[in-house]
């Protein structure tokens, strides 16, 4: 199914904007939530459960759009160095965003809080309390959060680089719509 | 898809602009995070004054560090259900209850009879994987009003090292900067140590809101009150430091223990949002049930020993009020467990043993 195109399909591109705001959203109320014991604590802990939750269900959507249209071709003339390392930090990004979510669902539980979505709406407990679990996953999901915030800043220059010094196109097949068919 | 080559100037300051988003994006997430803000009141600058305090622990809550669990459970009688929506509130509900009595402080080998203050902490289990959590206190007010008069407070009353006190000048200069402390320190002046756990009366000292069937919001605060009559104290119980425990396990022994969920019920003006302040005699009060509690275990291997008691772990039906303590000590509790289960987690052996008595 990995058709070649110019650019990303239209659900690629209205996926990867969305969840482009509600990620960076989420690392910035993320880091901000365990930062402060004002009020501030609270919301931003009743908005990271359930828009993180949002994200899980929306990286599915987007794995399933990327597999059914695939993706554009890099560049023929990249070197072969960038070209490995797009591949893989897209896929670092694909699993950081697939994990995450989990992660911070299973330490919920492991940690025996209900994991609360919106008042009245509580999601299943994956695992049973545990404190030895929840502990791993709390440091897990804290430095995994970091990693996830370096690599969309190394995405976002390598998108950047394509799309100000390159300015070969890369950068266009995620903001621009398809010119020649 | 030719490269174009742009002119040598023109392609420095192409970079710079990349640089600069990439530092701003940067810069801007360090500043939420608190590490370009030394002064922000964080989670963990509360943890670490209470560590600087009673010093680490290992393993155990860094307040209120000394405490024991004990199971049993909630009979509503329907009282409260016009008020709340929450179905622990149901006429004839019984729900499952997990509960921590504790002293304050950070040493869990404090001695029973020097704090004047016993606190007990319930977590209702109610039918539909929701929960509540309450953590109150036997006293009829908080000392102050917001987390960064708590955290001056905590910093004021840090023990002297030779003493082991804290500093007379300095604890006397916090309480006149806040005046918010006088009816916690007329009450402290007068109040009696109990001689149990049980007979006591404890507060959720901060305020909720009860959100009824129709969506109409109901300001609360709750507390328990005992069905053992209050005793103070006895000389005999000031020589020993685990009398707290002891007392409970002996009153087990001879029966389950009670107290009444009482339900005041704010008028529209009452401060909801400043735990030093009682509201009027004259409100409204609800019993909304019996709290019954049926044994009593160690918390080394208690029940309770993994429960983080956050007052905003809340069902639907019951919500946090404007008072900013509840959001602190959300954060700050948070902080302390994900510090006690790490080292839990990292030692061989447990490591929340009981003093031995």
């Amino acid at each position: 199914m990995n058709s070649r195109t110019a650019t990303f399909s239209v659900p690629a591109r209205l996926l990867h904007w969305s969840m482009a705001i509600m990620v960076m959203s989420m690392l910035f109320i993320g880091i901000g939530m365990v930062a402060t014991v004002s009020e501030r604590h609270v919301w931003l802990v009743q908005l990271h459960k359930p828009l993180g939750i949002a994200i899980l269900a929306l990286v599915i959507v987007r794995l399933l759009v990327r597999w059914r249209h695939g993706t554009p071709a890099l560049p023929a003339d990249l070197p072969p160095w960038q070209r490995a390392a797009a591949h893989l930090s897209h896929w670092v990004l694909y699993a950081l965003m697939l994990a995450m979510p989990l992660i911070g669902w299973t330490m919920l539980s492991a940690g025996g809080y209900p994991v609360t979505l919106y008042s009245g709406i509580t999601l299943p407990d994956l695992v049973s309390p545990s404190a030895t679990l929840y502990s791993a996953l709390r440091f897990a999901h804290t430095w995994l959060a970091l990693s996830l915030f370096a690599v969309i800043l190394i995405h976002l220059t390598a998108a950047l680089y394509h799309g100000l010094i390159r300015r070969d196109g890369v950068l266009a097949s995620m903001t621009k719509g398809q010119k020649h068919p | 898809m030719t490269l174009k080559t742009p002119p040598p100037l023109n392609t420095i300051f192409r970079f710079t602009v990349i640089g600069l988003v990439i530092a701003i994006l940067a810069t801007a997430f360090a500043y939420v995070g608190g590490w370009l803000d030394p002064g922000r009141l964080t989670p963990d600058r509360m943890i670490n004054t209470l560590e600087d305090n009673a010093g680490v622990h290992e393993g155990y809550r860094r307040n209120h560090a000394k405490g024991y669990c004990v199971v049993g459970r909630f009979e509503s009688n329907g009282n409260a259900a016009s008020l709340s929506r929450a179905s622990v509130f149901e006429a004839g509900q019984q729900s499952p209850l997990i509960g921590r009595f504790a002293i304050p402080g950070g040493n869990p080998n404090a001695n029973d009879g020097m704090p004047p203050i016993r606190s007990f902490a319930l977590q209702f289990q109610l039918s539909n994987d929701e929960q509540w959590r309450t953590a109150m206190n036997a006293m009829p007010v908080f000392p102050v009003s917001t987390p960064q008069a708590f955290w001056e407070l905590l910093k004021a009353s840090r023990p002297d090292s030779k003493s082991g006190k804290p500093d007379a000048a300095k604890m006397s200069a916090f309480f006149a900067d806040h005046p918010e402390t006088k009816p916690f320190l007329a009450w402290a002046k007068t109040a009696q140590r109990s001689s149990s756990f049980v007979n006591v009366d404890y507060n959720s000292l901060d305020a909720f809101r009860f959100i009824d069937a129709a969506g109409t919001t109901h300001f609360v605060r709750w507390g328990l009150v005992p069905e053992a009559p209050f005793t103070a104290m006895t000389d005999a119980q000031k020589q020993d430091p685990d009398f707290l425990s002891k007392d409970l396990r002996e009153r087990l022994e001879q029966g389950p223990q009670r107290w009444h969920l009482i339900v005041t019920v704010a008028n529209p003006g009452d401060p909801t949002n400043d735990a030093t302040l009682v509201w009027p005699e004259d409100r409204r009060q609800i019993d909304a049930g019996v709290v019954t509690i049926e044994s009593a275990q160690a918390q080394a291997d208690g029940p309770c020993r993994d429960i983080n008691y956050d007052p905003l772990v809340l069902p639907d039906g019951i919500a946090g009020s404007d008072d900013p303590l509840l959001s602190a000590r959300s954060a700050a509790y948070s902080e302390s467990y994900n510090r006690r289960t790490r080292e839990e987690a990292e030692s061989a052996t447990p490591s929340t043993q009981e003093p031995q008595s």
